[in-house]
């Protein structure tokens, strides 16, 4: 191999160049490292600093709406005098009970209709037209038949939910590997066997994806039928408030219904890490 | 193997295929198949690609349903498919025990998971075992129910040669211990002469050649009686030998 002097002596054999992988050279370092939660966390700071500084020199009128800290103000002394927490638990109610009754009634029609045959003619065909309703224009029909009280929110919010489910659900079965029903003959599953230990961890992701869904629409339709006719829950302390110009309330509201929702979301994904552990991408 | 042909005969018969006949709308693929099985046999049956070996073996297995002609088989029956074809949702000792009754059925899977080199892999997920490992899950869950008939359909076909090697030698321990009959589906000349009591070839819709193997153990390439049959089998199946030693694999001590 032939080889060169270099300027200080040494002897170096011609070759491709070489580089040394590791951390440092790959990820060049900053001279200042600031963790990426602060960094975000900084991005929200500085909006809310920018809207209290618009609320505070009058730039944006309360009647428009009320500063953030008017409105961390006005959230506690709700909090405190207890008309929030009762809001907010008579809006729970009505999305728990909804997903109670959708839910269930999604998980049957979808593995009726994804199960057997006479189920699929006569379940599925019907769902694949009745999904493109658009639930909330139902209200005008649901109030003639329940009225404006509770049943006609939580009938809405049923509708809203097993949509979704059932079509995750049913495409989930759908989409099952034969191959999987014949390894369950093979090692001699009986009929109940095969759907415990075949069907339903395989439809697991699906419907727990419907089920994200229909959390999300579930909140969505709470919030439009809170808003239309109430007399109770978060929707109602925002109209009632709205009378009143009393924007930091309707943002109380707002931020309630956002957090509610972010919770169910989180309750879902908990559902899913526990239930999905199998699952090669996590 | 270590079955001596000349005593099979005085064995019950374990399977009895005659005159099976399968159509894909109007292609006959098997067309007039029979044979016969020994308890405690090991046949391989080898074939072109796309000449019914899988279709003649699912046959066996139970699996279709509109299949002509007779088929006798053991009501114990367990099956390798060519990918191991675990429930991705299935911890290891579960798949291995799938559908097994009683009380003994995990101290069994658990036995049969150490005889495979398993032991510590209890409760793994199927997707962080290796191709080798998988496929010894199948094996584990096809030996578990000590079947009287163990249907193979290319089992080491994806399998790399070293892991292969592996696995030839745990299936003839396997085999003698359990002393199932068994039906391996292979293209690898040299791995059916390896393993099997007797080769079947499948050609034109019907078993085209039944030859016992007669090669003395250890079972090594180099052997004239290994060469000899390998040249049959392989003029059987139409291909050129001369050829085909081109792609011969780089590791040739098998052991027996
Ligand atoms: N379900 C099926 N429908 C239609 N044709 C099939 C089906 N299964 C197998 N065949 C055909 O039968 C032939 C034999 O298939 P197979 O038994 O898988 O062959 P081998 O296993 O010997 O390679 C192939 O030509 C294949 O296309
Ligand atoms: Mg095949």
């Amino acid at each position: 191999m032939s080889t060169t002097t270099l300027g200080d002596g040494r002897l170096r054999s011609h070759g491709p160049e070489l580089v040394t992988l590791s951390r440092e050279t790959r990820a060049p370092r900053r001279r200042v490292r600031v963790p990426r939660g602060i960094e975000r966390f900084a991005g929200v700071l500085l909006l809310v600093g920018a809207w209290q500084v618009a609320s505070s020199t009058g730039m944006l009128s309360a009647d428009t709406l009320a500063g953030p800290f008017a409105v961390g103000k006005t959230g506690w002394h709700l909090v405190q005098d207890g008309t929030l927490t009762s809001a907010m638990w008579v809006s729970l109610k009505r999305v728990l009970t909804g997903l109670a009754i959708g839910v269930p009634l999604a998980t049957v029609l979808a593995l009726l209709a994804g199960l057997t045959r006479v189920g699929d003619d006569l379940v599925d065909a019907p769902m694949q037209m009745l999904r493109f309703l658009p639930i909330i224009g139902l209200e005008p029909l649901i109030v003639l038949w329940f009225g404006i009280g509770d049943a006609a929110k939580i009938s809405l919010i049923v509708f809203g939910v097993t949509f979704p489910l059932y079509i995750n659900t049913y495409t989930a079965i759908r989409a099952l590997d034969p191959r999987h029903f014949e390894l369950a003959r093979t090692v001699g599953l009986g009929r109940m066997g095969t759907i415990r230990r075949v069907v339903l961890p395989a439809v697991l992701p699906g419907f727990l994806t419907g089920l994200r869904l229909a959390a999300a629409v579930a909140w969505l339709i709470l919030v439009f039928a809170e808003q239309i006719n109430a007399t109770n829950g978060i929707g109602y302390l925002m109209i009632k408030a709205q009378q009143f110009f009393q924007t930091d309330v309707i943002v109380v509201g707002l931020a309630v219904y956002a957090l509610l929702g972010l919770f169910s979301d989180a309750v879902v994904r908990f559902l899913e890490r526990k239930a999905l552990a199998w699952q090669p991408s996590r | 193997m270590a079955t001596e042909p000349v005593t099979a005969f005085l064995r019950p018969r374990v399977v009895n295929v005659d005159g099976v006949a399968r159509r894909f709308e109007t292609r006959a693929v098997l067309d007039d198949v029979s044979f016969e099985l020994r308890a405690g046999e090991f046949v391989a049956l080898l074939g072109r690609s796309g000449t019914g070996k899988s279709t003649l073996l699912r046959a066996l297995a139970g699996l279709d349903v509109e299949i002509e002609g007779h088929i006798e088989v053991p009501a114990c029956r367990s099956v390798v498919f060519q990918e191991p074809r675990l429930l991705p949702w299935a911890r290891v000792l579960d798949t291995v025990v799938l559908g097994l009754r009683g009380d003994d059925a995990r101290q069994r899977g658990r036995g049969v998971l150490s005889e495979v080199e398993l032991n510590g892999h209890e409760r793994d997920w199927p997707k962080t075992l290796s191709g080798g490992e998988a496929q010894r899950v199948s094996l584990a869950r096809a030996l578990v129910r000590q079947p009287d008939l163990l249907l193979l359909d290319e089992p080491f076909g994806a399998l790399d040669a070293l892991t292969r090697i592996k696995m030839h030698a745990l299936l003839q321990t396997l085999c003698r211990r359990y002393r199932p009959a068994v039906v391996l589906v292979t293209h690898d000349v040299d791995e059916a002469i390896l393993l099997a009591d007797r080769v079947l070839i499948l050609g034109d819709g019907r078993i085209s050649l039944d030859v016992p193997v007669d090669v003395p153990s250890p079972r090594l390439r180099t052997n004239h009686a290994f060469a000899r049959l390998r040249s049959q089998l392989l003029a059987q199946l139409g291909v050129d030998e001369a050829a085909e030693g081109l792609h011969e694999s780089p590791v040739k001590e098998y052991v027996s």
